[in-house]
């Protein structure tokens, strides 16, 4: 197992960042929320500081428990799905196509 | 009766799917208005296809190994044209059009899916409090929860709603509430059981896994689901092994570790207590027992609770009012997502998608996600050193035995800390499972978890059956 | 070619971001059909509308036309991840991107110019297309697809999905025409390679540019990028607008602003679309719900061993067949229409090489040319080198050539282009001289109709198969020697 090394803690997580945050992940916060998961986020990341302080430089993350590699498939028609019973679930739609309010700019 | 005991009686042709069917829907009748293991209970969909089971066997053939036996399903996993809600709003009474993978099979084998069991919210959570659809309770003390976040799917087996259920397991939700349900809860190696038709919360974590009373009911159902998908790209392409022939070889010869780490402070005494005396047992039918250390399993908790909550921020994108489920409509898109996601989603599920979006965020991705991506490797590391001498390892499945309802909804750290002790296997994609061993507190079940290296169920079955065999 | 130079001695800096749709039968991730031009949605499954538990599975075909596109680029091949890029946009279903980020399937390459420019290419990765979404309606406004007014969008996922190669390049382009002269020869690689059909008009290739001014060894400037350009006329004119506002900016003392802007073809100008402060953080981070992708040395070397000449090597070989100089605009044309081995095989077959290549640009079609033999086109250009055929005639006797695959001498014969003697011909003109004395003293004396009268009457008599050349060098050879020098 690595060493840990002291290093200098990092700021902790503000407000700011939450409400940064928030609108990244499309969410409105009331102020009292924005205190309330400011509080919770940044105890939860206090005690991710163990892992902060480790020094893994030289060691390579793990993205895929199982080493796989190469897994393709044939290209290939396959079934689709009905386009009646996924427009049937959608909140609106107009001529065979989902209706969203409008879009106010181009995709990023 | 065992679900091995329906199969058999019904392939047998001596009692009908229907009864067996029936039966069931009558313990649900009875007592699901107090426990609520259940989102959906599927009685019209059960029926018809207890029938077709009745019809096959009328007609000389064979239904498969479940054939007739009553099955519930967390309510994560897609079920065509059955509600499917992750017992989340956003999902509105969504209605799949296509089956998840582990729900064909089921089928297939002649299994009788009788509803859809409830969870905390996208299955996070660790009580089954967090469902936007009220808590389930704990059949053994219905003050208490289940655990979760797969406690309908556990509440069901232990009610004796269903025979047997399925879960799904990121961080320990199936093998927490196994062992505070008093019931054997198994998690497959990563990429054993195709993960397509799974609502995902952490892509890399989550893996479907059943809930039965004894280990030769999950080790019959591992088996009907498991096996290469071609629509799971992370599915592994080997065969799953045949698992009975090891539930009675015992553990003469054995070299099985408990793991030092995962009994430390924070853990009740008496799930200290049992957790020993299961060590015991196993050294007394022959195996060598001792205390291993697996270092960097300190760590499990903090590098789990960076990486799941960053898939899951990831992959809860995609419930955005747009082509299913609520929509919040306001006059223009960008403020009909804020408005969909904001009333669509509970606490739990915000701070998640929130503190993984934090690390993931331009500036903290080294210090938290890869930092935590790189932890992982080292608890693989020193589990397979560990598996270098010992060919499993135990430790509790729980630190606590059940909770009362209500006692760490309040603290979100404190809830956190129920996964410590699975989290480490998550991490690693290796196989681990619950199995039902005394009781603690309160006369509270307890569960030990036996992990093996991947691709290990074989021997964590074998120990597993001689972990239950000294129990009863 | 050749760009105007820009005011104050500036010169320009250009990276273009080619994305590219290849020609797979299937999506990149599921095996919905990739196909152009269907009924809305018809093309759907639980993967590409980014339903709740639906995963994906990488298409091999997509992964090897990317390798194809990567070494006819020059590219090394390197071990991959997909990533996702996260953003919310009703056309993106999954609100994120399946897309390679700091490991793309394709480094370090580059791409010829015909003029022989060099230009690097950084990377040539793989990822996923959107959806296709409709803007419809607004507030007192009856127009359809405005994006800023609409009253609300219609989104069909039928494009969502389809395999995309993203072809950045390095900023080593410096003028309009160069960037227009890059597309055009990567498209030309695309078409070769079978990989893609690159066809900017159906949005199957659509172009970014990054756009930057400098004074001439300076750092390089703050660059923009346009987006919406839809054709290769409107990469030339966006560039050179963004280029000339960039130096209005500079002279007048402002700064360029880094930022995203959008072409408009009916103003010709470009518009802020967004500045780079508001940037979005996509959160990239490894595809969990994919594996890794390791070329090995052996596909590489396969894919090397089956990749068909490409435009520059056969725009050398073509230049070196026929003694002309590789910038030689025909060159580019005949590799452009595939006419090179057509050409090659006539010239081989000992046919006049310049006489070929003029023969084949201003007669020959892409598509007109399947039938042809090589040594019948040599023994074509031959015929009309000896005179035997009028360039005219030469002309109708290949478009018979191309749907009969008939001889050129026979095709001649039964259209009735008879060889006509140049003593016959004498013969004709001498008796015209007599027969319109007036006439011919008009022509001594210099008039220039009387050419065409004499010439007219010789193709009226020999019912046009005369050889113009030859009748002309006839009456030169009657006209008196004084009359000659008076002129």
């Amino acid at each position: 197992m690595p060493e840990t090394t002291p290093t200098a803690p990092p700021t902790p997580i503000t407000t700011d960042d939450v409400a940064k945050v928030a609108a990244l992940a499309r969410l409105s916060l009331t102020d009292d929320e924005l205190e309330a998961f400011t509080g919770q986020l940044r105890s939860i990341l206090e005690h991710a500081r163990d892992v902060e302080a480790l020094d893994l430089d030289d060691v390579p993350p793990t993205h895929h428990p199982y080493p796989l590699r190469n897994v393709f498939r044939a290209d290939e028609v396959t079934p689709g799905v009905d386009r009646d019973e996924v427009l049937g679930e959608a909140p609106a739609t107009e001529a065979g196509m989902f209706r969203v309010p409008p879009v106010l700019g181009e995709a990023p | 009766m065992t679900a091995r005991e329906i199969a058999s009686s019904v392939r047998a042709g001596d009692r009908s799917a229907v009864q067996i069917l029936d039966e069931h829907l009558a313990r649900i009748d009875a007592r699901e208005g107090e426990i609520h293991a259940f989102n959906h209970v599927m009685a019209d969909e059960a029926r018809r296809s207890a029938e077709a089971v009745d019809a096959t066997i009328a007609a000389g053939g064979d239904p498969g190994p479940l054939a007739g036996v009553v099955v519930a399903v967390k309510d994560n996993l897609c079920t065509r044209g059955v509600p499917t809600t992750c017992s989340s709003h956003i999902l509105g009474q969504w209605r799949p059009p296509y089956d998840a993978t582990v729900i064909q099979r089921l089928a297939d084998a002649g299994a009788t899916i009788v509803g859809k069991t409830n969870l905390d919210e996208f299955a996070m959570g660790s009580s089954t409090e967090n469902s936007a659809f009220g808590a389930t309770r704990n059949p053994v003390d219905t003050t208490r929860v289940p655990g979760g976040s797969s406690g309908g799917s556990a509440a069901a087996v232990a009610a004796g709603f269903a025979s047997v259920s399925f879960g799904s397991d990121t961080g320990g939700s199936i093998r927490q509430p196994a062992a505070l349900c008093g019931v054997v809860g198994v998690k497959p190696t990563f990429g054993r059981v195709s993960r397509y038709g799974l609502i995902a919360f952490a892509s890399s974590l989550d893996q479907i896994g059943p809930f039965a009373t004894d280990v030769a009911d999950a080790a019959l159902c591992i088996e009907v689901v498991a096996g290469h998908d071609r629509r799971d790209s992370t599915s592994i392409p080997e065969a799953f092994p045949p698992l009975g022939v090891e539930l009675g070889r015992g553990v003469d010869g054995l070299r099985i570790g408990v793991v030092t780490e995962l009994l430390g402070d924070g853990v009740e005494p008496e799930v200290a207590a049992r957790t020993r005396e299961a060590a015991d047992s196993l050294a007394a039918a022959g195996a060598t027992v001792e205390e291993v250390s697996v270092p960097a399993t300190v760590f499990g908790l903090s590098a789990y609770y960076l990486i799941a909550p960053a898939e899951a921020s990831s992959n809860l994108a995609r419930f955005d009012g747009v082509r299913f489920g609520l929509r919040e409509e306001r006059s223009s898109m960008p403020e009909t997502y804020d408005a969909t996601r904001t009333a669509g989603f509970g606490a739990e599920v915000k701070r998640r998608i929130m503190l993984g979006t934090y690390a993931l965020s331009a500036g903290y991705f080294d210090a938290y996600y890869g930092k935590a991506q790189k932890v992982r490797t080292t608890i693989i590391r020193d589990f397979e050193s560990a598996y270098e001498s010992y060919d499993a390892l135990i430790s509790p499945s729980s630190p606590c035995v059940a909770f009362r309802l209500g006692d760490k909804t309040a603290d979100p750290m404190a809830m956190y800390r129920n996964d410590v002790s699975t989290v480490p296997s998550s991490l690693a994609g290796h196989p681990a499972m619950s199995v039902p061993f005394g009781s603690g507190a309160d006369g509270l079940p307890v569960g030990i978890q036996v992990m093996a290296p991947a691709l290990g169920e074989p021997m964590m079955f074998r120990v597993a059956a001689a972990i239950e065999e000294a129990a009863t | 070619m050749s760009s105007p130079a820009l005011p104050h001695g500036y010169e320009m800096v250009i990276g273009l971001e080619v994305h590219t749709e290849l020609a797979t039968t299937t999506k990149l991730f599921c095996g919905c059909p990739n196909r152009f031009g269907d009924e809305p949605n018809t093309n759907i499954c639980p993967v590409c509308l980014g339903l709740p538990g639906s995963m994906p599975v990488l298409n091999g075909r997509a992964i090897e036309f990317a390798m194809i596109l990567g070494r006819a680029l020059h590219c090394t091949v390197c071990p991959s991840v997909f990533a996702r890029k996260n953003y919310f946009y009703p056309d993106m279903p999954k609100d994120y991107q399946i897309s390679q980020y700091d490991q793309p399937l394709n480094v370090d390459g580059h791409l010829d110019l015909p003029d022989g420019t060099r230009i690097g290419i950084e990377r040539a990765h793989v990822e996923e297309d959107t959806g296709k979404s409709t803007h419809v309606g607004g507030a007192g406004s009856s127009t359809k697809g405005r994006i800023l007014d609409a009253g609300y969008s219609l989104v069909d996922y039928n494009r969502s999905g389809v395999p995309l190669v993203e072809i950045v390049s390095r900023p080593d382009l410096r003028t309009a025409d160069d960037a227009k002269a890059y597309v055009s020869e990567l498209r030309a690689v695309l078409v070769a390679t079978g990989v893609s059909d690159a066809k900017m008009e159906e949005g199957s290739m659509r172009v970014d540019a990054n756009v930057s001014v400098r004074m001439p060894d300076a750092p390089l400037g703050t660059r923009c990028e346009i987006k919406n350009l839809n054709s290769i006329r409107s990469l030339g004119r966006a560039i050179d607008y963004e280029a000339r506002r960039q130096i209005d900016l500079l002279e007048s003392g402002e700064r360029v602003v880094q930022q995203t802007r959008h072409w408009n073809e009916d103003d010709g100008r470009t518009h802020t679309l967004r500045s780079k402060e508001e940037a979005e953080d996509y959160r990239y981070f490894p595809e969990p719900d994919l594996v890794p992708i390791a070329p090995d040395d052996a596909t590489v070397a396969d894919i090397d061993a089956a990749l068909p000449a490409l435009p520059a090597e056969r725009r050398t070989s073509l230049a070196e067949a026929t003694g002309t100089d590789v910038a030689d605009e025909r060159v580019a044309i005949l590799v452009e229409r595939g006419l090179d081995d057509l050409v090659t095989g006539a010239v081989d077959a000992g046919a006049d090489a310049d006489r070929t290549l003029t023969r084949a640009v201003n007669d020959l079609a892409l598509d007109g040319a399947d039938g042809i033999d090589p040594t019948d086109l040599a023994a074509l250009v031959a015929m009309e080198s000896a005179g035997e055929v009028s360039a005219s005639q030469a002309k109708q006797v290949l478009a018979d050539m191309a749907t009969s695959h008939r001889p050129p001498a026979e095709i001649a014969a039964a259209r009735g282009y008879e060889v006509v003697d140049t003593t016959e011909l004498a013969s004709l003109i001498d008796g015209l001289i007599g027969a319109n004395p007036e006439e011919w003293r008009r022509f001594c004396d210099g008039d220039a109709k009387m050419q065409g009268f004499f010439v007219g009457q010789v193709m009226r008599e020999t019912k046009g198969q005369a050889d113009g050349k030859i009748v002309d060098q006839l009456l030169q050879e009657r006209r008196p020697p004084e009359v000659l020098n008076k002129r």
